[in-house]
């Protein structure tokens, strides 16, 4: 009897199309590219800002566009989707064990939320918005 | 096989991820509100520079800007990776070197101001 | 006494003979079952009533034993914990993805052993100690913060959900990184140091993009996935430390 092992191919782009939860994973990671936009947008704001008032004018026309106008709501979204995958998953990578128990996930994550909440009033009320 | 000198890249695209949950979402809304023409006082010329110049907004600016680039530039290699551009080590080199930039420029305006 | 409802179930397995076939290729099955059967069972009653070429691994049928891990409609199960009340229509299984087919439901499962073997999967203790000596004591808080990491069966349904494995195959992948870490976390352990030679590597715990499908597949509630991410967390230390202080570990 010989042996012939049959290896299956796998695509190596398009394997994340083949189950619901790899189509997740992939929505998790391309968070990443409106967070680096955001940062290179307010990398340019800063720019602006270190160029006086008029150049910092046109740095806020800039969002006022259409386009400008609809990268932020698709950086919003994808940006409040990473926050809330990150949240999730925090307990796995922090187990916080308290004699023999676990702390159960539920208030690792709870306090994340109720951090992001603090924080997002923080920021808020520093830029004035009431 | 040689240990990975991953950890330093992942530890900057742990902060910056952190960072980014926590902050992004808020800031994204605040430049939002200023697209719809709603610019709220702390991103006016006169506040936004007086922050800027004071060493702790210049702390929250370096500190914000920079994680979330190697926070981006990190996953954004893992990513391509994943979409099936293999050549990690080019890749790696490429995003990190934009982060590495990004990060000078940030210094950069951060001092003229 | 009422009798056990039966229904007829069609599977649709994929079958490779190494001796005759270039490439595998799918077979229709139909077969009467009682309707709390398992996909396993299913197999079974084929292979005793209509086709004894039927090849496929079993052992303990009770999710312990880790033997029968098959894809189930593209999902990776063990076949004795995939109950048939759970499917509808044809009923498609494949040998268990990531692996390569020995013979129909049969895989090599030779790159997970040597895998295993890689991470020094036993206690190398920090204390050498005689039997007169006496035991390694270890309190009940000590077994608590490994014992979910040393409930692994070893099935491999882990390594058939990680797309980082099918992509990258040198990847140590999933169960074998969360033994060593169930190791490194026993307290009667003294042999890190040796363990993370092997997974603090590029093809070890940084090959993981934290999918998280090894954790969702996973019939004992395992969590590799949360094992990866605390080796990622504690390698990280160990570079700091030995990268940045004076005199680091090294």
């Amino acid at each position: 009897m010989s042996r012939n092992p049959y290896v299956r191919p796998v695509s190596k782009t398009g394997w994340w199309l083949k189950q619901p939860r790899y189509m997740r994973y992939m929505s998790r990671e391309v968070t990443c590219i409106f967070i680096g936009a955001l940062a290179m947008l307010m990398l340019w704001g800063l720019k602006r800002l270190s160029e006086g008032p008029a150049a910092y004018e046109t740095f806020l026309a800039s969002l006022r566009s259409p386009p400008g106008v609809l990268m932020l709501l698709l950086i919003l979204a994808f940006s409040v989707h990473n926050a809330t995958s990150w949240f999730n998953v925090t307990p796995k990578a922090m187990p916080v064990q308290i004699g023999e128990e676990f702390l159960a996930g539920k208030y690792i994550v709870g306090a994340h939320y109720a951090v992001w909440l603090l924080a997002s009033l923080v920021v808020l009320l520093m830029a004035g918005v009431f | 096989m040689a240990k990975s000198n991953k950890p330093i890249f992942w530890s900057l695209f742990a902060a910056g991820g952190t960072l980014a949950a926590f902050l992004a979402p808020v800031l994204a809304l605040v430049l939002l509100l200023a697209a719809f023409g709603r610019v709220p006082s702390g991103l006016g010329y006169e506040q936004l520079h007086a922050f800027a110049a004071h060493w702790f907004g210049k702390l929250c600016f370096l500190g914000v800007i920079t994680l979330f680039l190697w926070h981006a530039a990190h996953r954004l290699r893992v990513t391509l990776h994943d979409f099936g551009l293999r050549q990690d080590a080019k890749v790696a080199v490429v995003v990190y070197l934009v982060a590495a930039a990004g990060t000078v420029l940030t210094v950069l305006y951060l001092v003229r101001i | 006494m009422t009798p056990l409802k039966q229904r007829l179930v069609q599977l649709e397995v994929l079958r490779y003979d190494p001796e005759k076939d270039k490439a595998p290729r799918y077979q229709n099955y139909e077969v009467m079952c009682n309707e709390e059967w398992v996909v396993l069972d299913a197999l079974t009653a084929v292979k005793e009533s209509i086709d004894p070429t039927l090849n496929f691994r079993w052992s303990c049928h009770m999710a312990v034993c880790g033997s029968c891990g098959m894809m189930v409609n593209g999902e990776p199960k063990l076949s004795c914990h995939a109950f048939l009340r759970d499917y509808q229509g044809v009923i498609r299984v494949e040998p268990l993805a990531n692996f390569p087919i020995e013979r129909d439901l049969v895989t090599v499962a030779d790159d997970f052993i040597d895998k295993l073997k890689r991470v020094k999967p036993y206690l190398i203790p920090k204390e050498k100690k005689t039997i007169e000596q006496g035991e390694f004591k270890q309190t009940p808080a000590q077994l608590m913060k490994y014992r979910q990491f040393s409930m692994c069966i070893n099935c491999m349904l882990c390594y058939a959900a990680c797309p980082e494995y099918s992509l990258q195959p040198k990847f140590i992948g999933p169960a074998a990184i969360t033994l060593a870490h169930r190791y490194n976390l026993d307290s009667r352990d003294g042999g890190r140091d040796e363990r993370q030679e092997v997974i603090a590597t590029n093809e070890g715990v940084w090959e993981c993009s934290f999918v998280g499908a090894c954790s969702e597949v996973c019939p004992k509630a395992v969590d590799p996935a949360g094992a990866l991410q605390q080796v990622k967390v504690a390698s990280t230390l160990d570079w700091f430390k030995e990268h940045l202080l004076p005199g680091g570990k090294k």
